[in-house]
């Protein structure tokens, strides 16, 4: 491991499955780091050969730009492996087509609403899983009262880091529960917005159990590169 | 049926497929992609004592079905729910005439759906009523994101896609069953969006829609349309196997499902030969939801009879003996239903 390679990796764990919610290295999608002089190459991998290609560009395409924004990079070359578009994507991002250069006429708009899609669902998601932590010890915790403040733990560092991409308060009397643009809902309303937080983040969990199992059956040893998942979504038993 | 504790379960299988993906009926490398993904499926989520030789998965043929799935596998009744994917197979992956012959040498036993897409124009339209007539379809299965020439998919709000539900109700084709999970070669903005789902249940109240796969990756969107639309249901293929590898993941699907869409809106199914029914029906009948898990109601003895088969035998009019049935329910058709779960004691019931 080179100094560069690693300043490589690095650069890399700032580059998110928006879909999934966690950097790329987390999930064991960096499959190859190659460093040679100034040159890098990096080989991507994904659990299946027909994960959707708009997240599939996405993740390259963020990837390239991570990667050549590292000083002492000179040339970079991301490749993604086994995709059923794996030609087509890899060509686009060598002659950095864009999205809509790369996909031509079956593209219809850019990715931005996508992405910006799942950085709310990734707020919501992170918003539930630490009201839960909390009132599964405190069943009569008043959950539209609770404040940032109030909150501890992995889940409320998570949150906050959500929080942060939105442009929300960090502020320790900021309330939880609130809508990606920091509207409340109604104290009546608490409950079912929290329900319906709640069906988000397990749909967001389910995408993340598939994914990061489906990729060590694909690539055995794959399970190494990952690292474990919070507490909430491993759903260890307390 | 099955029998467990005292209690005789009467068993449909909503989702099953008699697939040939032997590389003699592959097209090109998707046709190996597909079945590989498949495979990964398979070998990821099944217990490792119900894993099958990569062999034995490309093609497995009426017999061994039969055995899998009724002799052992506890069914009374199935549902062939076909995916044509003529762009990868030679004579497509879902074996039509071999599965209707089987439907035809086991009466009572099976249901053939065969599928349609609304691209084909007047053609398809005609042909659908040449195949409601010939398989006696009570159901269709749907899969939006089929390529299809230039054609990268389609919606079901599509002008053309009304036209074929005007005539599935005429033709008495009540059941539409949507794929809408994870997909083959999505491309644009969400490919797993499940809001067109919303706009046809709205305008064809008559058609059930039957979302497989429970609108995983997007089962929060799908949640919030089944609960507003009652006739909306959900497919638990694919979702079922979380009962092995991750039961507390399991129990929050099930949890959610029971919660929003409710247990007389949600089927059974093993999408089989992606997993065998055996295991699946008997972990289902064991499970139960974790006690530290306050915020959903415990699954009840009638929800799962309701799950395994009551609730498909209903929508196919399957002729279910009399001691396995259950009296008539009083239950909400929309809405959330009662969660009897601590943290929510203020909901909307």
């Amino acid at each position: 491991m080179t100094g560069l390679a690693d300043a490589v990796r690095t650069a890399l764990s700032a580059v998110v499955d928006p879909e999934l919610d966690e950097p790329i290295t987390d999930l064991g999608f960096v499959r190859s780091v190659a460093v040679d002089g100034s040159a890098v190459e990096v080989h991507l991998r994904l659990p299946t050969s027909f994960c959707a290609p708009n997240f599939a560009f996405l993740m390259a395409s963020d990837a390239y730009e991570a990667v050549e924004s590292v000083p002492g990079v000179e040339r970079v070359v991301i490749e993604l492996d086994d995709h059923h578009d794996s030609e087509l994507i890899n060509q686009g991002l060598a002659a950095r087509a864009g999205y809509r250069g790369t996909f031509r006429h079956e593209a219809e708009d850019s990715l931005d609403e996508l992405r910006a899609t799942f950085v709310r669902k990734g707020h919501v998601a992170a918003m539930e899983r630490a009201i839960t932590v909390l009132i599964r010890v405190a069943p009569d915790t008043d959950v539209w009262a609770l404040t940032l403040g109030d909150l501890r733990g992995p889940e409320a560092a998570a949150l906050r880091r959500r929080r942060a991409a939105l442009g929300l308060s960090l502020a320790d009397d900021a309330p939880v529960l609130v809508e990606p643009d920091g509207t409340r809902p109604a104290p009546e309303a608490a409950e079912m917005f929290l329900r319906r937080a709640r069906s988000v983040r397990i749909s967001v969990d389910g995408n993340a159990h598939f994914c990061r199992g489906l990729l060590a059956t694909r690539y055995p040893g794959a399970e190494r590169d990952q690292r474990p998942l919070l507490p909430l979504v491993e759903e260890i038993a307390r | 049926m099955y029998s467990k504790d005292g209690e005789n379960y009467y068993i449909v299988d909503a989702h099953i497929a008699l697939w040939d993906a032997r590389a003699e009926n592959q097209r090109n490398i998707h046709g190996k992609q597909f079945i590989d993904c498949f495979y990964d499926y398979h070998r990821n989520l099944s217990p490792e004592s119900e894993v099958w030789p990569y062999e034995e998965y490309l093609y497995q043929g009426g017999e061994r079905l039969m055995h899998d799935v009724f002799e052992i596998g506890y069914a009374d009744h199935a549902i062939f729910q076909p995916a044509l994917l003529g762009e990868f197979y030679n004579n497509g992956f879902g074996q039509t005439e071999e599965a209707f012959a089987l439907t035809q040498a086991n009466p009572g036993k099976l249901t053939y759906n065969h599928c349609f897409d609304p691209r084909f124009g007047e053609t398809g339209l005609k042909q659908l009523r040449e195949d409601a007539a010939r398989f006696g379809l009570k159901g269709v299965k749907l899969y939006t994101a089929e390529w299809q020439g230039e054609s990268r998919g389609y919606k079901l709000t599509d002008p053309w896609a009304y036209r074929y539900f005007e005539l599935c109700q005429e033709l008495g084709i009540t059941n539409i069953h949507v794929h809408k999970g994870p997909t083959i070669r999505p491309l644009d903005r969400d490919a797993f969006d499940v809001a067109d789902i919303d706009h046809v249940a709205t305008d064809f109240t008559d058609l059930n829609f039957i979302v497989e796969h429970c609108g995983l990756p997007r089962l929060e969107d799908f949640c919030w349309i089944a609960t507003q639309e009652p006739n909306v249901y959900a497919g638990l293929a694919v979702a079922m196997p979380f009962i092995h590898t991750r039961p507390r993941y399991f129990a929050q699907i099930i949890g959610e499902l029971n919660y929003w869409v409710g247990e007389d809106r949600i089927l059974f199914s093993s999408d089989y030969a992606l997993w065998t029914p055996r295991w699946l029906v008997e972990r289902y009948v064991d499970f139960q939801i974790p006690a530290d898990m306050t915020e959903y109601g415990p699954l009840t003895i009638e929800q799962k009879k309701k799950v395994l088969g009551l609730n498909a035998a209903r929508l196919y009019d399957l002729d279910v003996p009399k001691e396995l049935r259950l009296p008539e329910a009083d239950e909400t058709a929309t809405g959330p239903r009662e969660p009897g779960a601590a943290d929510l004691a203020g909901a909307a019931s």
